[in-house]
């Protein structure tokens, strides 16, 4: 009669919760791409010459580069002409108090579960909040500031301390990477500045919340985290968008520059809106995230867990430079109804005894694509590099898919590299022996997938550990019949 | 507490259950036993609501609610448990996390506010100490990595620590060697009351040495055809079940001869 692919087949969606818009008078640039928008950006946050110089230049570069071809989807035509480059809430450029804040935005983050006043203030974690093309506020700057930790919006960092962004802007993800990397390079509106000083541990979680809400516009922005010698950040960023029938365009990109001994642990919440049932609508998530291990016993780790997004494509990767260092990459990709996800890692050995682990779990429920690809690479002088990597696919129903793509190359026959892959589905055996227990299908699917992600999720610090298992089950609410 | 009358039920359109008739009341223990593929296991199977079992005939009174008009996790909550033939295992999702959130569902069902936590784990460290359970079972994956042993144990652990009206032990005795046998039978008989009942089902009579029924069911052909008290057991041990096979086919051939 009935198998578990009748339990599972009807996929319908739970309505996005973050969907709404705010009403909140905007300055926006006229749709289209050229110098005198780049311009036009750089004007308006006031930038110094060889900034607009080396947006120009990046300009110059995409507007000679095609698409690329080689991902494992069909990517739909993007006019870049037709989207608005530049968009901020109207009223102050800076605020220097979050009393002069728009109470409409103060809100909309509050609603979004990011508040942002004093007293609400989530304890031990100090918070940028992005909205559209401008950081709103950042909290508990006065507190860091006292260890020397800047914690800054990105345009800000480019007024007051232009030193340190133009010895690492573009350092790791250069203009030249790819067509989304030079895009970025050339509108970069604003993202997050971080700078730990040397020997510092932080002494809490740094994050930025990013927000779209304007319409026909795109976000792109940059997030820069220098970690000096002997430091330590964990930092977080999480993003939501409103619902809308158009797809709009996120190409960010961020650099991690972790100096001798220091460690940055960079963790990811995307939970972009991801479109309709039907696949209508939706953000396209084109991320160029990379951080490089410069100094000796530098740690690098990324974890992801990315839900939302009608596509995400990003491989946050780590170069492997310093000897002894290492670099780690944890992720969750859920995709649902007709979402798609090609996302993975590169590791890059370049030093002496580098280490590199890679845990991936694929989650694939409706007709949602889920690709994993990732790069193991020794160079020639890594003596001794070491890789673990495992990637997993979870599949629910039978009209999704699940693909990957581990490409390894060595030069450096010291090496090892370990590579393993599992694929599974949601047995009902399984659902039933729960529903036994007195748990519904709901939460019988909620908790096999938080099982089966646990090795990831274990990676997020505490308060968005759980958040993340909320966000997992909450998007596979209607998954199953 | 059960009332099963004329039992009618198959799986793919083939009809497994027969016409099978069953009162248990609480406080009492029924053994089921018959020869393979008698339709033990789709009894459990039925009771519990597993799909790709329909039911074409017959009702099922728990407590005097339709039994079959409920879903699965609503007939758990109104308090029917099966320890499991084969106990599935469930990655990365913990023992405890598990007991506590099925223990939730339960008492939510029940209008009881979620359980706190210092009284869940005095809950847990009860029910171990009890059933001589190994602690770091408890904080292990669901059944992952377990061994079949370890498995029924677990079965035995989440009966104790949901504390069901009516348990079904499903071929529970099935690989397990005669320590552990021992150690589950003892469990069965501390959590047995007189406001429970439990059915086991099994082909050994051995498991009844421990646990000591009040009644034993034969089933055959999808009918229970014999039953009796613990004297049947060994009965059956003894002569094995062709004898009654032989009965059975009389009893249904009968009517065709009136």
């Amino acid at each position: 009669m009935s198998t578990d692919i009748d339990i599972l087949k009807d996929v319908s969606t739970e309505e996005y919760k973050y969907g709404f818009t705010t009403d909140i008078e905007m300055d926006i640039a006229p749709k289209g791409l050229n110098e005198d928008i780049v311009r036009f950006i750089s004007q308006k946050k006031n930038e110094p010459e060889w900034l607009l110089e080396s947006r120009l230049k990046a300009l110059r570069h995409f507007l000679k580069l095609e698409m690329p071809r080689w991902q494992n989807f069909e990517l739909p035509p993007i006019d870049f002409q037709a989207i608005s480059y530049y968009a901020a809430p109207k009223k102050k450029a800076k605020y220097n108090s979050l009393d002069e804040v728009d109470p409409e935005l103060l809100a909309t983050f509050e609603k979004l579960g990011i508040p942002l006043s004093e007293q609400k203030m989530l304890s031990g974690v100090a918070v940028d909040a992005v909205f559209d093309s401008v950081s709103v506020a950042t909290t508990f700057k006065t507190k860091l500031k006292e260890l020397g930790v800047i914690f800054c919006s990105f345009s800000e960092a480019v007024q007051e301390h232009p030193e340190l962004v133009k010895k690492y802007l573009g350092t790791v993800v250069p203009y030249t990477d790819n067509i989304f990397a030079a895009l970025n390079a050339a509108v970069v509106s604003d993202g997050s500045f971080v700078y730990i000083p040397k020997g510092v541990r932080c002494p809490m979680e740094l994050s930025t919340y990013f927000r779209i809400n304007a319409q026909n516009t795109g976000q792109f922005e940059r997030t820069l985290i220098i970690a000096d010698e002997g430091s330590y950040v964990s930092y977080l960023e999480g993003c939501t968008a409103p619902m809308r029938d158009e797809n709009q365009l996120h190409a960010a990109v961020v650099e991690l520059i972790a100096l001798d001994n220091a460690e940055i642990k960079y963790s990811t919440v995307q939970n972009w809106y991801p479109g309709d049932k039907e696949g209508k609508g939706g953000i396209y998530n084109f991320v160029t995230k990379r951080g490089i291990c410069k100094g000796v016993n530098a740690k690098i780790s990324w974890t992801q867990v990315e839900t939302g997004s009608a596509i995400t494509w990003k491989y946050p990767s780590v170069i492997l430079r310093g000897d002894n260092s290492s670099g780690e990459f944890y992720s969750v990709a859920l995709t649902k109804n007709k979402q798609i996800a090609d996302t993975g890692t590169k590791m890059y050995h370049i030093g002496k005894n580098t280490r590199s682990r890679i845990i991936s779990k694929g989650i694939s429920a409706g007709h949602g694509q889920n690709s994993y690809r990732g790069l193991v690479q020794i160079g020639s002088g890594a003596e001794n590099a070491r890789n673990f990597t495992q990637c997993d696919s979870l599949l629910i129903g039978d009209e999704c898919g699940a693909h990957t793509f581990p490409y390894i190359e060595s030069k450096n026959n010291t090496a090892m590299v370990e590579h393993e892959a599992t694929t599974s589905k949601i047995g009902e055996d399984q659902i039933f022996y729960l529903n036994q227990r007195g748990i519904d299908t709901e939460k019988a699917v909620a908790l096999i997938v938080n099982g089966y992600a646990k090795e990831v999720l274990n990676q997020l610090p505490m308060e968005f550990a759980v958040e993340a298992q909320k966000l997992l089950a909450i998007s596979l609410e209607g998954s199953v019949g | 507490m059960l009332s099963i009358k004329n039992l009618k039920a198959s799986v793919e359109e083939k009809e497994i259950l027969k016409g099978l008739n069953l009162e248990v009341k609480p406080g009492e223990i029924h053994a089921i036993m018959g020869p393979n593929g008698s339709g033990k296991s789709t009894l459990a199977s039925v009771l519990t609501g597993k799909e790709n079992y329909e039911v074409t005939a017959g009702e099922v009174l728990f407590e005097g609610k339709d039994l079959l008009e409920l879903s699965p996790e609503d007939r758990a909550r109104e308090g029917i448990f099966l320890a499991f033939q084969y106990p599935v295992e469930i990655p990365g999702v913990s023992n405890i996390n598990f007991l506590k959130t099925a223990l939730n569902e339960i008492r939510a069902y029940r209008k009881q506010p979620p359980i706190e936590a210092k009284e869940f784990l005095r809950l847990l460290k009860e029910k171990q100490k009890l059933l001589e359970f190994d602690t770091t079972l408890a904080n292990r994956s669901l059944n992952e990595g377990f061994s079949g042993g370890e498995k029924k144990r677990n079965e035995i652990f989440q009966l104790a620590m949901l504390e069901p009206k009516l348990a079904i032990l499903d071929e529970t005795d099935s690989g397990l060697d005669i320590d552990a046998l021992r150690i589950v039978s003892r469990g069965v008989n501390k959590l047995r009351s007189s406001k429970n009942a439990f059915i086991i089902i099994t082909h050994y009579q051995r498991l009844l040495d421990y646990i000591v029924p009040d009644y034993v069911h034969v089933l055959y052909n999808g009918q229970i055809v014999k039953s009796g008290t613990k004297e049947l057991a060994l009965e059956l041990e003894e002569k094995g079940y062709d004898w009654l096979k032989e009965d059975a086919q009389e009893t249904t051939l009968k009517p065709s001869f009136q």
